[in-house]
Order: C-alpha cells, then sequence, then structure tokens
C-alpha cells in the first residue's frame, strides 16, 4: 500500500549511526551499555530495534536525542533534530491535553495564532478534537499515550525516536495505535527508530528489525520485513518471521551476523 | 406561606463541566460540615471539662463565655488596632521568609556543594526551637520589630528552603527529559517545567513556614512587647497578669482561628484547586 518513491538505498539518509559505544561509570565499574553499535535509517523508513533488557536500546535513543553524549563514535541526524516518546506518555498534569501539544510550538517560537491551528490539526490527526480542553488524567492510557505522539509530532522534526511506546498499553489499544501510528507516518513523511521486547510488534511495525544482544549492547543481525502493508499482528507472516528472530534473539551464535536469510530473500 | 425574603439567587454553574457538579452551597456544606463536627465536639467536652468542676469557673470558663467574650471583644477598636499590627508583622515576616527561604532553596539546588555544606545546617536550623533565638534578638535588636522580624523569618526561611528543596528533588526526571527533548533548555526548561512541576511540593513547604512563623510570631509577641503597639501577643499576657481568663481563652481563640482560617482559606484552597488540576486528589482518597 505506501508508496514507496525510491528504493530504500536511494533515500537520504536520516539517522546516522557510526561505530557508538556508550560507557558508564570508569575503571572496574565500568558498565558497557553500548558496543561499537552503527546502522543507519533512510528518510521514511520505520526500524524497530528488538532486545532483551540491557542491550542499551534506551540508551541508543537518548543518545540520538542528544540527551547524552557517546563515550566513542559518531550520531547524526538529518535536519529539525528529534521527538522523543517514551513507554510513560510523560504528559505534563499542570497542562490541558492541547497546552502539552502547544508546548514544543512554544519552545520552537511559533506564533500564536499558528500554534492554535497546528494544535488542532494535531488534535485531529490523534482523533482527540474532542479532548483539547481535558487534563491528561482525565484520559485513558492510549488516549495519553496518543497525546503524548501528537506533541512529539508538533516538534517539528520529521525524525521520532520511539521508546517501547505502547508497552503499558492493552493489546486491542496497541493494535489500534500500531495502525495509527502506521497512518500518520505515512501522511507526515516521517522516520521512526522503534524500541521494543515484542517481537511480534517490531515486525508488524519495521520496515526493517535491528536485533540487539545484552551486555554488552551490540547489534548482532538486522532483518529485512518486505510485508505487505497493512499488517496485521496475527497473521501467519508476522508470526513466521517473528518466529525467527525470536529463535536469533535466544540464540545469536546461530545467527550469521548481520546476513540472516530474510535479507537474502529480499534482495 | 409568604416568604419575607426572595429565595437566594442560584450560583453560576461553572461553565460545561461534563461531569454535572453539585451546587456550591452543597459542596461547600459537605467540606464544611465534618470540621463544624469537630468544632462542635470540641466544645462539648470543653463544657463538660468545666462542669465538671475541676477548676473554678473565674479560673476557667466555659466556651459559652468565651465566645460571648470573643464577640465583644472584636466590637472594640482596639482589639482592630491589635490585630492588624500582629497580622502587619505576619505578612512582612513571611513574606521576607519565602524571599530569604526561596533564594537559600534555589541556591541550595543550583549548587552541589553548597547544598551538601549547607543542607544539615537548615535542617537543624528548622528543628530550633524559636523562642530560643529571642535572646539573641534582643541582645541585636534591642526590644523593637526587628527583633520579632528575625525570629519570624529565621523561623519559616529554612522550612521554605527545604519544602523547595524537596520538590526539586521529588521532579519526576522524566517529565525534565521530556521538556528538553520538547526544546525547552535553560531558562525555558525551568520556568515551563521545573518551576510547575515543583510546584505542589513548594507549596507544602509554604504551608509549613506559615506555621512556623506564625508559631514564632506568637512567641515573640509574648517576649517582645513594644509600649505603643498592641498586638495579640500583647492582650494574651495582659489578660494573665490581670487574671482575666476569659480574656485571655478568647484571644486563644481568635490565634487559633486565624492560623486556621489562612490554612484553611488560603492554602486550602489553592492547594485543592492545584492537586485537583493535576487528577492528584482521587487517588490520595
Amino acid at each position: 500500500m505506501s508508496p514507496r518513491l525510491l528504493p530504500r538505498e536511494e533515500r537520504p539518509v536520516a539517522i546516522a549511526v557510526k561505530e557508538v559505544s556508550k560507557t558508564y561509570g570508569r575503571g572496574r565499574d565500568a558498565v558497557v551499555a553500548l558496543d561499537r553499535v552503527g546502522f543507519e535509517v533512510h528518510k521514511g523508513e520505520i526500524v524497530c530495534i528488538v532486545g532483551a533488557s540491557g542491550c542499551g536500546k534506551s540508551t541508543l535513543l537518548h543518545l540520538i536525542a542528544g540527551l547524552e553524549k557517546p563515550t566513542a563514535g559518531a550520531l547524526g541526524v538529518s535536519g529539525g533534530g528529534t521527538s522523543l516518546m517514551f513507554q510513560d506518555p510523560a504528559l505534563f498534569p499542570w497542562l490541558s491535553v492541547a497546552e502539552n501539544v502547544e508546548f514544543p510550538l512554544h519552545s520552537h517560537g511559533v506564533a500564536k495564532a499558528d500554534r492554535k491551528a497546528r494544535v488542532a490539526e494535531l488534535l485531529e490527526l490523534v482523533h482527540l478534537e474532542g479532548f483539547a480542553r481535558r487534563q491528561p488524567h482525565e484520559l485513558s492510557g492510549g488516549m495519553r499515550q496518543r497525546v503524548a505522539l501528537a506533541r512529539a509530532l508538533a516538534n517539528a522534526s520529521h525524525v521520532l525516536l520511539m521508546d517501547e511506546p505502547f508497552a503499558a498499553l492493552d493489546a486491542m489499544m496497541r493494535d489500534r495505535l500500531h495502525e495509527e501510528l502506521e497512518r500518520i507516518v505515512a501522511a507526515e513523511r516521517l522516520t521512526v527508530l522503534f524500541v521494543t521486547h515484542n517481537v511480534r510488534e517490531a515486525v508488524r511495525l519495521g520496515d526493517r528489525v535491528l536485533l540487539f544482544s545484552s551486555r554488552p549492547g551490540r547489534l548482532v543481525a538486522e532483518f529485512e520485513v518486505d510485508l505487505p502493508r497493512p499488517r496485521r499482528i496475527e497473521s501467519r507472516e508476522v508470526a513466521e518471521l517473528a518466529a525467527r528472530v525470536s529463535d536469533c534473539l535466544q540464540d545469536p551464535g546461530h545467527a550469521v551476523a548481520r546476513a540472516p536469510a530474510a535479507v537474502a530473500a529480499v534482495s | 406561606m409568604p416568604s419575607p425574603e426572595p429565595p437566594p439567587p442560584s450560583p453560576p454553574s461553572p461553565e460545561a463541566a461534563t461531569p454535572p457538579v453539585p451546587s456550591l452551597g452543597r459542596r461547600l456544606a459537605r467540606r464544611l460540615a465534618p470540621g463544624l463536627g469537630a468544632i462542635a465536639v470540641v466544645l462539648g467536652v470543653w463544657e463538660a471539662v468545666v462542669f465538671s468542676g475541676w477548676r473554678p469557673e473565674w479560673v476557667l470558663p466555659g466556651p459559652g463565655a468565651v465566645l460571648k467574650r470573643v464577640a465583644h471583644e472584636l466590637a472594640q477598636a482596639d482589639t482592630w488596632r491589635a490585630l492588624q499590627i500582629t497580622l502587619g508583622r505576619a505578612v512582612l515576616g513571611y513574606l521576607i521568609a519565602i524571599v530569604v527561604g526561596g533564594l537559600v532553596g534555589l541556591a541550595m539546588t543550583r549548587l552541589r556543594w553548597l547544598r551538601s555544606a549547607f543542607g544539615g545546617l537548615t535542617t537543624g536550623l528548622q528543628t530550633m526551637p524559636s523562642i530560643a533565638w529571642f535572646p539573641l534578638a534582643i541582645l541585636l535588636f534591642q526590644l523593637g520589630e526587628p527583633a520579632i522580624l528575625f525570629v519570624v523569618v529565621l523561623g519559616a526561611a529554612p522550612s521554605i528552603a527545604n519544602g523547595l528543596l524537596d520538590a526539586v528533588d521529588q521532579i519526576p526526571p522524566l517529565l525534565v527529559k521530556a521538556g528538553r527533548s520538547l526544546g525547552a533548555r535553560g531558562f525555558t526548561l525551568y520556568r515551563r517545567v521545573v518551576v510547575p512541576a515543583a510546584l505542589p511540593g513548594f507549596v507544602n513547604g509554604l504551608k509549613q513556614g506559615w506555621a512556623f512563623s506564625w508559631r514564632s510570631l506568637m512567641a515573640g509577641e509574648l517576649i517582645v512587647m513594644i509600649g505603643d503597639r498592641p498586638s495579640i501577643g500583647m492582650r494574651l499576657s495582659q489578660s494573665r497578669e490581670l487574671a482575666d481568663a476569659e480574656g485571655l481563652l478568647a484571644w486563644m481563640v481568635v490565634v487559633l482561628a486565624i492560623g486556621l482560617a489562612v490554612h484553611g482559606l488560603g492554602f486550602g484552597i489553592a492547594e485543592r484547586r492545584m492537586l485537583e488540576r493535576r487528577g492528584l486528589l482521587g487517588a490520595a482518597r
């Protein structure tokens, strides 16, 4: 379904991660969170990162978002910076829904009239038009996460970093948000780096799935997901590929690093 | 049956809040009823103790006589002058304490070394009974307004500084992270995320600061009496000297009423609104 104007390799790079390492602490207490990780995400792609806890997934997003500095290596994000979304919606409880979405517009000095218009547009995009004047605590978990999405989109960057954003939601709400995310990514031409520990979710959403090992966090395998959209998380194709990724997750040595069968099958 | 008065106008309904809100009168009644009940119980116990004859009535008068005396005192111009002077001191001292405590607290949130050096000292100051400052205050400032203010500020400022520190400590780091990733940096981050996130904790500190400053002020007014400046403390002291138990208790009721009024009307309403807006009130129940 999704229109692909150019093959991926010919589109510009939106996120470049080059030989990035991150170590916390020093000397004997040093913990290597990320060990020489490198990959690229092209414009308009949804790339999912899966791995067990402790694989440095969140650290990686924080590095890309500029909230932390890498110990070694280089990071690059094309124009406009990034927007970050967490598992917790992290809405500001003292602001209304509309004011939360307005927050980044305010930070970027958008004029008042334009702010109002953009907020209305974004709330419509996440189907929350009627809730502009509510407070976050009056909404359900799924609605709050949609507000967080609208707020992230208001940040005016086309690179969206998502750190297990739907992990705390029930399955039905998650499925709906997958569909909405897919639609919004296509409509707003976003690039998404999506971190999850749910392999099926990664296969359901991603154009590619990157597999990370734990302690230290390393990129151990990469899967191309060439299934047509829209996909269903329950479908046989998704389940099959997810099973392959899971096998590899449990026994990374089993996989041929960076060149699993899936890639070969596509190209 | 013709009613002599027109029915009271219904209070203006708050604009289109979707869950139906009960009328203002009913809400007030529901809020005040438990408190009024408690006051009735206390008055009952008081009356019972008086009735038991434990002390003669000229030493411990009953609530009826005392409340009548309060009403009588409130009709005197002198009383209002005393209230005015006492409340003037309270407000001035409290405002200075907010500025001093706020600045000290803010400095300590910003500078780690300052906090590790003086953090324990502020907590120590908080536990220091304010009355213990008065001898020094009188030496430094003689018997005058500055001596009272000095102690009131010293009593309240540490609570306010500590309240600010706690409040900043308790800000969810995720909110600050979210604020930064949404483009708020430096001073803007402070103004738009840190300050509002710290507000509930800071209001707690302010509340405690008010309690301390009001206590310190009462202690001060009992010790530092200035000839032509009547005050609540002075009237308390005079009542004792004249063995006027009724007057003494009447003035104690006034002290209590002022403390309660500031706490309930001032902080209570502001805090309630803030917590309600953030959805923190229902969870606590």
